[in-house]
């Protein structure tokens, strides 16, 4: 082989050398790509011209060849560096292989089933802006009187706060109990999360609670986004405050649970910041416009409505996520 | 961010955008600051043109590590939006918050 590529450069030589043309010379270039193709380094490629030269002009002055082997010698490290290139590219591909893996634990790891129970719609979406996702939606329920749901976010992204989730799944499948009050529950996740995370790792969370007797909806916030709830009498949207510590900060936090009556047809909107975040090259897009995005296809099922507006979200920031984007709706149907 | 310090008191003045990708080098400026117990810091927020979680957990992080040495965080020209941020979060209750009133917010 490295004969051939000898003879190959050989000739290309000899024609440039000939005629000093743009095709020569073009031939050249390419010839270079087939060399780092073969892993040629460079120092090597000087050694090809050296010999290719010694053929053809063996009258050249010693000085001149002895110049070509400083030059080799000259060449060794980039041919290392080259080397060390390449390795890296290597150790990237068996990287990104590793955090597809991961990736897929996650998904699993997280997995959640969205309940189904008497007279309520849940449509859900919620999807990551890089590999791994910081939002989280875990769902709580009997399928039979309750329907609880948590809507958590973790400040920080990628890994770090992949893994951070993992520790909100567990703390959740502790308490079992669909009709665990929502501020007990955000008490449990906070005591679980305070010890464990960085001082500058948080996770926001709002945890809601559908009775299916009594058509009530009851929440809590730990410095969760405030869910939106729309009356369909009023046509209306309104802000579901709860004052509340986002979890880790301190350890004992006292958060404050309300309630809301569902009737048919309205609907209760948790999301998370990457949702009321969302900018734009014109600057935010404004929480008004959000909800008159959601008002829009009030009539549409849960699940389409979700699917709809995060469509239309996506659509006018160029289809480019900047935050991990969680939307999850709780529709009253009868 | 610019940071002046004298005795047990210091002023850092933040601007720009903090989010995922600047929030690092704000965290390793707020944590040259050297944490003398009892350290009087105010952060001023008036350039600060947005500020997502990320940026939020570096400001958190400094606050908890001042107050850990028996100091007091204040923060100073927050605009509305930002304002919005540390109530949304809880944060506004157990920290000490001056919004930016030129604004008329």
């Amino acid at each position: 082989m490295p004969q051939e590529i000898e003879r190959q450069y050989k000739e290309i030589l000899r024609q440039y050398v000939m005629r000093q043309t743009e095709q020569n010379l073009y031939t050249g270039q390419n010839f270079s790509r087939q060399l780092i193709q073969k892993n040629i380094a460079p120092e090597e490629v000087i050694s090809i011209h050296k010999a290719s030269l010694e053929e053809m002009f063996p009258e050249l002055p010693m000085n001149v060849w002895h110049s070509f082997d400083l030059l080799i010698e000259m060449m060794i490290r980039y041919g290392l560096a080259l080397k060390e290139h390449e390795s890296l590219l290597q150790k990237q591909e068996e990287m990104k292989v590793e955090m597809d893996l991961a990736a897929n634990v996650q998904k699993t790891l997280l997995k959640t089933t969205v309940p189904s129970v008497s007279g309520l719609e849940i449509g859900l979406v919620s999807v990551p802006a890089r590999q791994m996702n910081g939002d989280y939606v875990y769902f709580l329920s009997d399928s039979k009187d309750y329907a609880g749901v948590a809507v958590a976010d973790v400040i920080g992204k990628g890994i770090p706060a992949a893994l951070c989730m993992s520790m909100v799944k567990y703390g959740m499948d502790s308490l079992e109990d669909s009709h665990t009050n929502p501020a007990i529950v955000l008490d449990v996740i906070n005591r679980i999360v305070e010890k464990s995370v960085d001082d500058d790792m948080f996770i926001s969370m709002f945890y809601g609670r559908y009775n299916v007797e009594n058509s009530i909806f009851t929440y809590a916030s730990a410095g969760h986004e405030p869910a939106l709830f729309f009356d369909s009498e009023k046509d209306d949207f309104s802000e579901l405050h709860a004052k509340g510590l986002l979890l880790g900060v301190v350890p004992n936090v006292i958060y404050n649970q309300h309630d809301v009556k569902l009737k048919t047809g309205d609907f209760v909107v948790m999301m998370t910041d990457g949702v009321t975040e969302c900018r734009t090259d014109e600057g935010f897009i404004e929480q008004e416009i959000i909800a008159s995005l959601i008002r829009s296809v009030k009539h549409e099922s849960a699940q389409t409505m979700v699917e709809m507006v995060y469509k239309e979200l996506e659509k006018m920031q160029n289809f480019e996520l900047r935050d991990d984007f969680t939307l999850v709706i709780y529709k009253k149907t009868s | 961010m610019v940071l002046k310090e004298e005795d047990n008191f210091v002023k850092g003045y933040i601007s720009g955008e903090i989010d995922a990708f600047t929030a690092p080098i704000l965290r390793e400026k707020l944590s040259a600051i050297d944490l003398k117990d009892g350290l009087q810091a105010e952060l001023n927020m008036t350039e600060v043109s947005y500020m997502d979680s990320t940026g939020l957990g570096v400001i958190v992080a400094f606050f908890k590590n001042v107050n850990a040495n028996n100091g007091h965080v204040k923060l100073t020209g927050l605009s509305a939006r930002l304002k919005r941020l540390f109530d949304i979060t809880g944060l506004g209750e157990i920290m000490d918050i001056e919004t930016d009133d030129k604004g008329g917010n």
